[in-house]
């Protein structure tokens, strides 16, 4: 019958297909060590994915028996997958909260890597020199209150300066993003009303605005419609070459956003930081302190299950902190401050595997 | 194909048949009662029992992780007007009314379009032009959803905001739809964007109705001396039902789509009588959200607004299969096997 | 014949040039849109794509890279999704066309329709919460799982309609010389229906091919060649998605390259199927 033995051949072609994938499957292990390769995943904060991506690249070159993998998903996803241990570190520009923490099975460990900033970029037709701002008026902004761009508020920071009588259009993040907690968490420190009526998070309620995903999509919005507003983060805005605001810090000084003036508010801070690195340092004193400014992390459980890939994460941080460094300003990221390095480094000498610590 | 059947010798079935009356699950499964046959059968159930379990797993899954926003909000999640994940305050609203909207700008716009298209291809067009033609609408169902989002982005948007949405406040400025502040990127391209994915499937189904309908129907009304069109709207008259489902079928498609809308819809949780303002849809908030949801309320309040927009496109394609069944039911087994 | 009648008659002639005239330019109207968007990504595509791009894997800004691993990957999962979706589908099509004919099957192809409706980002959240959170990391099982669950239903009900085609003169041909049923359905049935039902299946595969939101939290994505089941894997679609929403122009366009790449391999399907089916019918 060559008709159905056609068919039979088809079928027994199609079974040993997939047998031949299932043990390919098979010989792929739970990512430990075929030729000693040990692999691990990462994921979580878009922000610094060029400058870990940077890294992996660097690092896989030094170590060719390391493979990490990291996947930008943005930071509450870093947050919530480190949660699930669906990878082996996540990633997030904002510190985890208390009751985030408390929701992990174990002691998760926040290692900050670089610094960045949040910067105001605009769409305005017709002016030239930066705009420049005092908190109260992003507050007012942020909140609907000042409506129009040649409101006196604005008018006040911006002496000389031809504002057009036209709407503000405000552009935030649709998606929960880092971003938006650096931005709202400073609002909230210089405007009480933005803390009583919004408060900080990931994914706010905004009062006003539309909404874009991704840095992309704000900037997209921006640059495509006139008389807009919106904040994206400073790597963003300088490879954009988009005009970004001085703003007013807490000396009273407008501050152009720059990596001296956002490592200068961190330097600030290092004596007050506490013992587990989770800080704020938006709204930083200091004369030349940028405002909106902050840490992002690398989240790491403490007690590792798999002592090689433990040692693995451990060593690739260490090299990141001190080594790693150096790439940072290229690609727009403020260095730590020796002082913040120096704790970082405590932090992850504490990383254990069955109770030893991985680094001597 | 059949020629190649070699006759057959004494069947194995008919050796086996003895045995099997002992068995019942082959009885049950073979009207012959040959094992071969149970296992085929039994296979194939296998399969169709697979659908059954998907189906009602999706159902348990996303009722199960929903369970807690279910008891905190109640009916009342669909009324409420705030979504706050920093407060913990759940509404669906905003997103029901910028789902129906941006829905319903697009039908309106693609429904016109699809049924010329469908017009054009089985009534006018010669059949050498018809099916390349055929092709080429049915292209734009093959662009995927991110594709149409970063064109959606790049052209459509600023098209929109220099070109249409300008004219538009102009001259229908007076009703609060076409009202307020012009961006490019809300409620009105979103359907636009909407219209252009959902046309080749209204198009194509509404072109399998009029196929459908009896040559003889077209073949009367012309002997009546009726004009080309005169006949088309007879056939349409027939088509009626088909072609409703037609239209809800990619009603069902618009409430579903995610990636395309999501880029140029502006993303707000708002409700605004403006066509020109930001708005959310169920799809989209899923997609902004559900990765970054880390506390309990939040994700389960985002996997509710997913079960119900499960039901929804449930029901509607529900609806949509009944009512073009109710055409092309009588034809499609019969008249088009011969 | 009077005025009226002949007024009446031009009105009628008017109304039929306008509304056949209507007709056409709605088809052309959607073809010129077709064109603009593939013309678009045509011109943004090719003017950032090259050799290299399609051998790399990816790279940080600014050190060029490509997309090899992501075209590898995105192959890899329709393969996966075929093996797992199509002898599903197609076995469940067959059931609803040979045996289908009742209250059960009525059922269980309105279920079906309906599956098919569900949005993908449904599927995906489906997938994560039923294998990623299980096996704590993500795979391109995961992956393959979610792209197959969004194949099973088209599969199903085109084989299903391709099924019906065959004549059932055929079917009851080869019952009366004595053939059990499933070799009816295997060995005459089903090769006389083949060409239709590869079809439906390439129609499936193109459908998934441009998938993004299934794969985001399923396949992940991973900077590596990946041949593996049970490790994260690259695709195409989740790879545009990651450049589009990056802060650098060089990744941009990269991801209208790779949207060029996703689109080429999208339209050779559907040209494909289109060669098969004009033969065919």
């Amino acid at each position: 019958m060559p008709v159905s033995s056609n068919i039979k051949r088809g079928v027994v072609a199609l079974l040993l297909t997939s047998l031949l994938l299932l043990a390919a499957a098979c010989s792929g292990n739970q990512g430990g060590g075929t030729a000693g390769v040990v692999r691990l995943q990462g994921a979580g904060a878009t922000f610094p994915n060029p400058l870990y991506q940077k890294w992996l690249s660097e690092y896989g070159k030094l170590n060719q028996s390391v493979r990490i993998d990291y996947q930008s998903i943005g930071s509450g996803g870093g947050i919530k997958q480190i949660q699930e241990q669906t990878v082996d570190f996540g990633a997030s520009d904002a510190p985890m909260k208390d009751d985030d923490l408390k929701k992990a099975s174990a002691d998760i460990l926040h290692i900050p890597t670089v610094l960045g900033a949040v910067v105001l970029t605009y769409n305005l037709s017709g002016v030239q020199q930066p705009l420049r701002f005092s908190p109260e008026t992003i507050a007012d902004i942020f909140l609907g209150k000042i409506k129009r761009w040649d409101d006196d508020k604005i008018k006040a920071d911006n002496p000389g300066v031809a504002l057009p009588n036209a709407d503000v259009t405000v552009v935030h993040r649709s998606d929960g993003s880092g971003t938006s907690a650096v931005f709202t968490d400073y609002l909230q420190k210089v405007s009480p009303e933005w803390k009583e009526k919004v408060g900080t998070g990931t994914s706010p309620q905004w009062p006003v605005g539309i909404g874009g995903k991704g840095n992309e999509g704000v900037t997209g919005q921006i640059k495509q419609t006139p008389n807009t507003i919106g904040y994206v983060e400073l790597a963003y805005a300088v490879q954009n070459k988009l005009p970004v605001s001085f703003i007013k810090n807490s000396s009273g000084s407008f501050i152009e956003p720059s990596l001296d003036a956002v490592t200068a508010a961190a330097a600030e801070s290092v004596q007050t930081t506490p013992e587990d690195l989770r800080v704020s340092i938006t709204n930083a004193a200091g004369a030349q302190a940028y405002p909106i400014s902050s840490y992002t992390y690398i989240l790491v459980y403490k007690e590792q299950r798999d002592a090689a890939k433990g040692k693995a994460l451990a060593d690739f941080l260490w090299w990141a902190i001190h080594d790693g460094e150096k790439f940072a300003r290229d690609l727009q990221y403020a260095p730590l401050p020796a002082g913040i390095v120096k704790r970082a480094e405590a932090k992850i000498n504490s990383i254990t595997s069955g109770g030893k610590p991985l680094r001597q | 194909m059949a020629t190649n059947i070699e006759p057959k010798r004494p069947s194995p079935a008919d050796e086996y048949g003895a045995r099997a009356r002992s068995f019942n699950w082959r009885r049950m499964l073979s009207a012959t009662g040959s094992t071969g046959d149970a296992v085929f059968r039994l296979i194939l159930l296998g399969s169709v029992l697979l659908i059954l379990a998907i189906i009602a797993m999706m159902i348990y899954q996303m009722a199960a992780n929903s369970a807690l926003s279910l008891k905190q909000f109640g009916f009342g999640f669909l009324k409420g007007r705030t979504w706050n994940p920093i407060r913990g305050e759940f509404g669906a609203l905003p997103f029901i009314y910028g789902t129906v909207v941006s829905s319903i700008i697009a039908l309106i716009i693609a429904v016109p379009l699809s049924l010329g298209i469908a017009i054009f291809l089985v009534e006018q067009a010669p059949r050498r032009a018809a099916r390349p033609i055929a092709f080429l609408v049915e292209l734009l169902a093959a662009i995927p959803s991110v594709v149409y989002g970063l064109w959606g982005i790049f052209v459509l948007a600023p098209f929109l905001r220099v070109h249409v949405e300008p004219f538009l406040a102009r001259w229908l400025g007076w009703l609060p739809l076409f009202q307020g502040t012009i961006t490019g990127i809300g409620l009105f391209t979103g359907g636009v964007i909407l219209a252009i994915m959902i046309t080749p499937i209204i198009s194509a189904v509404v072109r399998d109705v009029l196929a459908a309908v009896p040559v003889s129907q077209r073949e009367a009304a012309l002997a009546l001396g009726a004009t080309k069109w005169e006949t088309t709207r007879v056939v349409l008259a027939n088509a009626a039902s088909g072609i409703a489902g037609a239209i809800i079928l990619g009603l069902g498609r618009a409430i579903g789509e995610t990636m395309a809308v999501t880029m140029v819809i502006g993303n707000r949780p708002q409700i605004s009588a403006s066509l020109f303002e930001p708005s959310y849809t169920i799809a989209s908030v899923i997609a902004n959200e559900f990765t970054e949801a880390t506390e309990d309320l939040y994700l389960s309040a985002l996997v509710e607004i997913g079960l119900i927009l499960f039901l929804v496109t449930f029901i509607i394609n529900g609806i949509a299969k009944l009512l073009v069944w109710s055409v092309t039911r009588g034809t499609s087994g019969t008249a088009r096997a011969t | 014949m009077s005025a009226q009648v002949v007024r009446r008659k031009n009105s009628r002639r008017f109304v039929n040039t306008l509304m056949t005239s209507l007709a056409a330019a709605c088809a052309f109207a959607v073809i010129i849109v077709l064109a603009l968007i593939l013309g678009y990504i045509a011109w943004q595509g090719l003017s950032s794509i090259s050799l290299q791009f399609l051998l790399d894997t990816p790279k940080p800004v600014g050190e060029g890279g490509g997309i090899a691993n992501a075209i590898v990957g995105t192959l890899f999962l329709l393969c996966l999704a075929s093996l797992i979706g199509l002898p599903f589908g197609i076995a469940a099509g067959i059931y609803l066309a040979e045996f289908g004919d009742n209250l059960s099957g009525t059922i269980v192809r309105f279920v079906t329709d309906t599956l098919t409706g569900v949005p993908s980002i449904v599927v995906g959240v489906f997938v994560y919460t039923l294998i990623v959170l299980p096996q704590k990391h993500f795979s391109a099982l995961a992956g393959g799982i979610a792209l197959a669950l969004i194949m099973i239903p088209i599969v199903a009900r085109t084989t299903e309609e391709m099924l019906r085609l065959v004549p059932t003169s055929l079917r009851e041909g080869a019952l009366a010389l004595g053939a059990p049923q499933w070799r009816v359905t295997m060995g005459v049935v089903l090769p006389a229906a083949a060409s239709g039902i590869a079809t439906g299946a390439m129609l499936a595969i193109a459908r998934v091919s441009g998938e993004t939101a299934p794969l985001l939290f399923t396949a992940f994505g991973s900077r590596f060649f990946n041949i593996y089941l049970d490790q994260p894997m690259s695709s195409l679609t989740v790879q545009i998605y990651n450049y589009a929403i990056s802060p650098y122009d060089e990744w941009h366009a990269q991801a209208w390259a790779a949207t060029l790449v996703l689109m080429a391999l999208i339209l050779t399907i559907n040209m494909i199927v289109r060669f098969f089916t004009r033969k065919k019918f």
